[in-house]
């Protein structure tokens, strides 16, 4: 195990810089937020490893895709995350590859915060597929154009609104940068 | 301070609070359980709000915060000092030099901004308690979004004395799935949390929930099309600043039944009145 990969400089004071900027993601869906203190620890981008360290702790279970298996040591370290052994028992599931939406547990009709947390390291959140969102957050529909979402991603994620109040919230991640889309937001082609 | 955290929680409490936040805002309206610690002040002076305000205060945050509209109670200037203590964060009285408002019952009569955060603190979180005290049933109800219950007692009220007769906590529909209580906020400021720009979180801490309502989200008062939700208000002018859009205090002045009212935004007051002290206490 090596450890020469550092978390949070300051962990009190940049969790809740990050966790600030999740929440107004969260609140306004697709706005773009970005770090003012990027965490190096590939093959996490800054962005990725920073919502990591804020959000997963011992008393949730995380699930990583292979391409970011690496990064299990610095994360037990950092965060003593619990390991989940499949997609569909994860509270959180960081990847570089969105797993199809039905296979991950998205709460039950009484405890739909149960609904599991996707986070999504994607290429860009630019020059992609434009799509429109619409919902609560929104004052008027917006537009954004992430990279690195599956072909079929909208009628996915058609399905994902339709079941809600049960669902999944996605969070995008590029470099420094992130932008969330929470289950209430409705999604649309252009 | 020495021997505490910034904010007074521990880094694992307030993971834990913001993770149920976020799911909180992203399910508009549902009350999301949380595990509420024991905070230095009793149950029902704001437990829950403290947390919430604890786990998303920063330390460039500027804090306001109001008892029933008013800065200068004991609710508000105590919470405003434990966390000037144990977070050194700078507080105010004035709205809209706020970024996170923690309130007591009332909704600032200034209209608030997309970078205001208003953290409510909430005693009873659930609007079927009086209804079905039984927690299980009303769980069940929300998850079949089935307020048929509501709508019996409203129209009770009406067959029964002609109008609505709920004049604070009135309940509504968030983002036209779930009945949420507002919190006990007077009825008259039900209308304003309806695609209010501002973040609105909710914390109740002795029934350990947490909800919200993100900006620019549908905040209906439940009525019926032929008995429209109607606002309440005494029928006078503010006897200090003479406004007559805002919600007023009824003070009695001596014992010959000499009264006056007052506004209850003692921010919104002052200002109007043009005079400085609306710095109040700001230790």
């Amino acid at each position: 195990m090596t450890l020469e990969k550092p978390g949070f400089i300051d962990p009190v004071a940049e969790a809740q810089a990050c966790f600030r900027l999740v929440l107004r993601t969260m609140s306004s869906p697709g706005q773009i937020v970005t770090l003012a203190n990027p965490v190096a620890a590939p093959p996490l981008t800054p962005a990725t490893a920073a919502v990591l360290l804020t959000l997963v702790d011992a008393e949730v279970s995380l699930w990583l895709d292979e391409p970011l298996a690496d990064s299990w040591d610095w994360l037990a370290f950092h965060a003593g995350v619990v390991r989940a052994t499949d997609i569909g028992s994860a509270a959180f599931l960081c990847t570089t590859r969105l797993p199809p939406l039905a296979e991950v547990f998205a709460g039950t009709d009484a405890a739909p915060e149960t609904g599991a947390t996707i986070i999504l390291q994607v290429p860009s959140l630019e020059g992609g597929k434009k799509l429109t969102l619409y919902g609560p957050g929104l004052e008027t529909p917006i537009v954004i154009a992430p990279q690195g979402l599956p072909a079929d991603f909208v009628a996915q994620w058609e399905q994902n609104h339709r079941i809600f109040p049960r669902g999944i919230d996605l969070l995008l991640c590029a470099g420094s940068s992130f932008c969330a889309l929470p289950r209430s937001v409705r999604i649309g082609e252009g | 301070m020495n021997g505490y955290n910034f904010a007074y929680l521990d880094e694992p409490t307030k993971r834990m609070i913001r993770r149920a936040i976020l799911k909180a805002v992203a399910i508009p309206g549902h009350q999301v359980p949380f595990g509420a610690r024991e905070m230095p002040l009793p149950y029902g002076w704001g437990t829950g709000g403290i947390q919430v305000t604890a786990a998303i205060l920063g330390a460039d945050d500027v804090l306001k915060v109001i008892d029933q509209g008013a800065d200068d109670t004991t609710n508000a200037v105590s919470i405003r000092r434990f966390f000037s203590r144990v977070a050194g964060v700078e507080t105010t009285t004035r709205t809209r030099d706020a970024s996170v408002i923690q309130t007591r019952h009332r909704i600032p009569e200034t209209p608030l901004r997309d970078d205001q955060i208003l953290v409510y603190q909430v005693p009873l979180p659930e609007p079927l308690a009086k209804l079905e005290p039984s927690r299980a049933e009303t769980k069940q109800m929300h998850a079949l979004a089935d307020y048929g219950l509501m709508h019996v007692k409203l129209y009770e009220d009406i067959a029964r004395f002609g109008h609505v007769t709920i004049s604070y906590d009135y309940p509504v529909m968030v983002n036209d799935r779930y009945l949420m209580s507002p919190s006990p906020i007077p009825a008259f400021d039900t209308l304003k949390m309806n695609r209010m720009p501002a973040l609105q979180l909710f914390g109740a801490g002795r029934e350990k929930r947490i909800y919200a309502v993100p900006p620019y989200t549908t905040v209906r008062p439940l009525d019926f099309d032929d008995h429209p939700f109607a606002l309440i208000r005494a029928p006078h002018a503010c006897t200090l600043c003479g406004a007559t859009n805002s919600y007023l205090d009824e003070v009695v002045t001596d014992d010959r039944g000499g009264r006056m009212f007052i506004c209850s935004d003692t921010d919104y007051c002052a200002d109007r009145r043009g005079d400085a002290a609306s710095e109040g206490d700001a230790a």
